[in-house]
């Protein structure tokens, strides 16, 4: 379905997931970001982000929070400071992702 | 679903402590933080072994007495079987990035669950706190544990 987030208009999942990742933009990210309780994007938060994007470019698998740990250096604890209450999920959401569907 | 009907709370309980009688209550626990779920864990009995430093890097699969395995009793008896299977799950377990259970318990923590140890068996076992992992919030009794379940699910493994 399309949904207009930050005056671009997106294409979604019907949880909101982002389904094409060209379309994605910062400006997206924050608006997400604020929709899911976080309202300010800091360097912390983008730290993560990037990193998602970059190990999904790369092994087009969305990493665990185990390899958000250890490859992308990134404390569980600190994840989930960034992202209270669910990490994986809301960090994909805003960093214009799928879905994580990994149990662990 | 409606908000109003999420899990909010789980507290998993774990009595036995073969690798296959632990992963699946730290995969449960770690699973419910990882979507917003509060997770107490509660390591009783032989379960305590994931938890007791000198164990915790050791736990081995059940290769006897375990049907499902498809290994006659007698074979799984064989000395090395188990150290053998152990080895090939946990293999397995590092291709899917499922940690070993050391760090498990550590990234449980590290997200926010709490790991506790059942008196009662504690006492049993003659053990103390020192014997545990750091990642061990307190030594409970059952009726602490009823208290801090209180409003959530209990799972017992």
């Amino acid at each position: 379905m399309e949904k207009v987030i930050a005056g671009y208009s997106v294409d979604v999942t019907e949880e909101g997931y982002l389904t094409n990742k060209d379309q994605w933009n910062k400006e997206i990210a924050e608006v997400i970001a604020k929709e899911l309780g976080i309202d300010e994007l800091t360097e912390g938060h983008w730290k993560v982000i990037e990193f998602l994007q970059k190990d999904f470019a790369e092994t087009e698998k969305l990493p665990t929070i185990r390899r958000v740990k250890n490859v992308g250096g990134i404390a569980t604890k600190e994840l989930y400071q960034l992202y209270p209450e669910g990490p994986l999920l809301k960090a994909t959401k805003i960093a214009g992702l799928s879905k994580p569907v990994s149990c662990v | 679903m409606s908000n109003d009907e999420k899990i909010k709370k789980v507290s998993i309980v774990v009595s036995k402590g073969s690798l296959e009688g632990i992963y699946p209550a730290l995969i449960m626990a770690n699973g419910a933080r990882m979507q917003g779920i509060e997770a107490n864990l509660f390591f009783t009995f032989f379960g305590m072994d994931a938890i007791t430093k000198k164990k915790m890097a050791n736990i081995k699969v059940a290769t006897v007495g375990n049907p499902a395995m498809g290994i006659p009793t007698l074979i799984g008896a064989i000395p090395g079987m188990s150290y053998f299977a152990t080895r090939m799950m946990k293999k397995q377990m590092e291709e899917l990035d499922i940690p070993p259970i050391p760090e498990f318990i550590e990234m449980i923590d590290d997200a926010g669950g709490k790991i506790y140890a059942c008196l009662a068996s504690v006492d049993m076992f003659k053990l103390k706190k020192e014997d545990f992992c750091d990642q061990v919030e307190k030594i409970l009794t059952v009726g602490e544990f009823y208290d801090l379940s209180a409003g959530g699910q209990i799972i017992f493994t």
